[in-house]
């Protein structure tokens, strides 16, 4: 095996681009954060400044009398929280099997996973809305998590059998060896190595339901279902007018819950990524 | 630990479970609930709905109203879905520039049998005219805003220009001078004007009726077809002039939305600003200390200083069991002095005649004066009624408008692309 070497220079390089990339990431944030705390007559400045000349907690006030952020917060975690549950429970096995049965079967499966990900929202979602209103599932956050689920499983499903053909299939005939049985070796030997993969697409399908727009707009016609991304267009008027303050004071509020979801879960995912390695 | 994560994910589903519950239209114990969607998003805009609601609610207890928050963003599609799945809300707010879609597709109940009279006279007939689609009315036009001139006070005081008033706007012409002037006085990167034209279609065609512009002509069949006249050229002819050929309009804002150019506006760089007359209320929140701001009528032409609106609405579904109920909730909600509650909020004009009469619409503070005393001069917007409009606009009337102010095409090609490409657009919906 060959060491990979980087010059001084070039390592250098890596990390300004790197850099870059950081600093383009992190400036809508960044500047979110700073428009959140901007008094009014700042927002209307001909010279942006970052940080704000007189800071104010005013947009934070303003968005929580105007609209009811922590109920919506609370619907949005229920939801997302429950779909990313529920999707990985389904996906983790039907993951497994697809990996580790190669049939023309799974690879069909494969196949319908990656194009039904081609479907655009409005294309389904006429149709879901009529079978979910036979099912009595409109207006209730349960359609809407089984919606969640549905969307985001073949995706996860996809992730999955990645992770899964990461994992070395002589670590499971290892384990039969020694004398484990299928249920143990899938337990103690397949599932730790796999538990940064069912985290990081966890962590995906939650994202992907905490973000969610127009299926909860949709579904939802109660303001107490309402979730958090449909409560924050309540901040926009006509021809894209905005209340710019305190839509960027409840934005900023409603990437906390993913950003807290990443800071404790990240360790794990990459010492997981970790401990896969050494094993391989 | 996977007891106690069996225990949380149990948890999880309980509380998921305990959440689900249907809701809606419906009638229970004799009492009729509706749901009334409203798009009001200002503040003082959303505690007026909701006290109004209120004061319903108190005093109709078999009739209760339940205020479900909607948004402009996602209207269109987020009611196209409701009317198609049968649950859309019984008492819709929306804008008359959205209406024909759905009256046409059956989705909106006519109103002509349900409305009071008191309702009925009290609204100009050029303000039904925007929510009539056929023989029916499918929506009853409340609020509506013109198109005004908002500018920087001490500039045009000392540039010596003529300020316009509602008797006496500019002309085209005398706007195209005037914005030359202020450049001149203005200095190096500043501008007389800025066009926010982000979405330049519907403050061409709107401003245009003034010219006498009207792009979308009906036939004695009752089909449409654009034509590009005279009076159609008028406004972009002036726009592309001021951009292009004299320099008195700035180029970078042409991509802007309406609130993009504020900024700009503050800090002295552009002399006036063409917008709706609610952003009033932004340029109040935001405006530096001591920056002194008026309101001045758009230019008129050989129409006077007509232009097209597209009133807010409030409409019933069709699918709603309880139209006559609907329609007294609306009814309520629009009486003049209510309206005045709802105008104020949303810093726009009623279109009531009464409402629009009360003295605090009238005030020559943040301008109200001015923009009550162009109400009578507004008329239905050009496009009000043509069906496949959304996607004329969208696919070609959009970016032609765009590469037309932007200087790519010249008048001829923009003709060629609104008519020709237009009626190709506008003979599919009308076959």
């Amino acid at each position: 095996m060959t060491a990979l070497r980087t010059s001084r220079s070039g390592r250098t390089g890596q990390y300004l681009a790197l850099l870059c990339y950081l600093v383009f990431l992190a400036f809508p944030f960044l500047w979110l954060i700073s428009t959140a705390f901007k008094p009014a007559r700042e927002l209307g400045s001909l010279h942006p400044t970052w940080i704000p000349e007189d800071p104010t907690l005013d947009n934070f006030r303003q968005a929580f009398d105007e609209q009811p952020l922590l109920r919506a917060a609370g619907n949005s975690l229920v939801a997302a929280l429950a779909a990313a549950v529920v999707a990985v429970v389904i996906a983790t096995p039907m993951a497994y099997v697809m990996a580790r049965n190669r049939s023309k079967l799974s690879a069909a499966a494969t196949g319908w996973v990656v194009v039904s990900q081609a479907f655009p929202f409005v294309l389904v979602i006429i149709p879901l809305f009529l079978i979910l209103k036979n099912l009595h599932l409109i207006n209730s956050l349960f359609g809407l998590i089984m919606v969640y689920v549905v969307w985001s499983l073949p995706f996860a499903l996809w992730m999955l059998v990645g992770y899964v053909r990461a994992v070395p299939r002589e670590l499971e005939e290892a384990a039969a060896v020694d004398g484990a049985g299928r249920a143990r070796t899938l337990l103690s030997v397949t599932a730790p190595l796999l538990a940064p993969g069912i985290v990081a697409t966890a962590l995906f399908a939650f994202i992907t339901a905490w973000n969610e727009f127009f299926f909860a707009l949709v579904m939802l016609k109660t303001p107490e279902k309402q979730t958090l991304p449909v409560v924050l267009t309540h901040f926009l008027g006509a021809e894209g007018v905005a209340d710019l303050g305190p839509l960027a004071a409840a934005a900023f509020l409603a990437t906390i819950p993913s950003l807290a979801i990443f800071a404790i879960i990240q360790k794990r995912i990459t010492g997981g990524m970790l401990a896969g390695a050494v094993k391989s | 630990m996977r007891v106690r994560m069996l225990t949380a994910v149990a948890s999880a589903l309980t509380l998921v479970l305990s959440g689900c519950s249907g809701g809606g239209t419906g009638s229970t114990d004799g009492k009729v609930t509706l749901r009334f969607q409203s798009l009001a998003w200002q503040k003082e805009s959303v505690d007026a709905n909701k006290e109004l609601v209120k004061e319903w609610n108190a005093s109709h207890p078999g009739i209760q109203v339940q205020y479900v928050q909607g948004s402009w963003d996602s209207v269109h599609d987020q009611l196209l879905t409701s009317f198609e799945g049968g649950e859309a809300p019984d008492i819709i707010h929306d804008a008359s520039d959205d209406l024909a879609d759905f009256a046409y597709g059956g989705y909106l109940a006519d109103l002509s049998e349900l409305l009071p009279q008191r309702l009925m006279s009290d609204i100009p007939q050029r303000s039904w005219e925007t929510t009539t689609f056929g023989k029916g009315i499918y929506g009853v036009p409340f609020l509506q805003e013109p198109r005004v001139l908002i500018a920087n006070k001490k500039v045009l005081d000392a540039s010596g220009v003529r300020l316009p008033t509602d008797r006496r706007p500019w002309s085209w012409e005398e706007f195209r001078e005037v914005t030359r002037t202020l450049t001149a006085r203005m200095g190096k990167g500043k501008y007389g004007i800025a066009w926010p034209l982000k979405e330049p279609v519907s403050a061409t065609l709107n401003l245009g009726v003034s010219a006498g512009g009207q792009l979308f002509h009906r036939g004695d069949d009752g089909r449409v077809t654009v034509e590009f006249t005279d009076g159609d050229a008028v406004v972009p002819g002036t726009i592309h002039a001021q951009v292009n050929t004299d320099k008195s309009a700035s180029r970078t804002t042409l991509g802007s939305g309406g609130s993009d150019t504020l900024p700009g506006f503050f800090g002295g760089k552009y002399a006036m600003v063409p917008l709706g007359f609610s952003y009033r209320q932004q340029i109040v929140q935001q405006a530096p200390e001591g920056f002194e701001w008026t309101v001045l009528p758009a230019p008129a032409g050989p129409e006077g200083p007509a232009q097209g609106v597209s009133p807010q609405t409030l409409s019933v579904a069709e699918d709603s069991p309880y139209k006559k109920e609907a329609a007294q909730f609306i009814d309520f909600m629009l009486r003049p002095e209510n309206t005045v509650r709802l105008a104020k909020g949303d810093w726009m004009l009623p279109t009531g005649t009464r409402a629009l009469a009360d003295p605090a619409l009238h005030t020559e503070k943040d301008g109200w004066a001015t923009g009550a005393a162009l109400a009578r001069d507004l008329r239905s917007a050009p496009a009000q009624s043509v069906r496949g409009y959304p996607e004329w606009k969208d696919k070609v009337a959009t970016p032609a408008l765009q590469e037309y102010y932007s200087g790519a095409i010249d008048t001829g090609e923009l003709k060629k692309r609104l008519v020709r490409d237009g009626n190709l657009v506008l003979a599919r919906y009308q076959r």
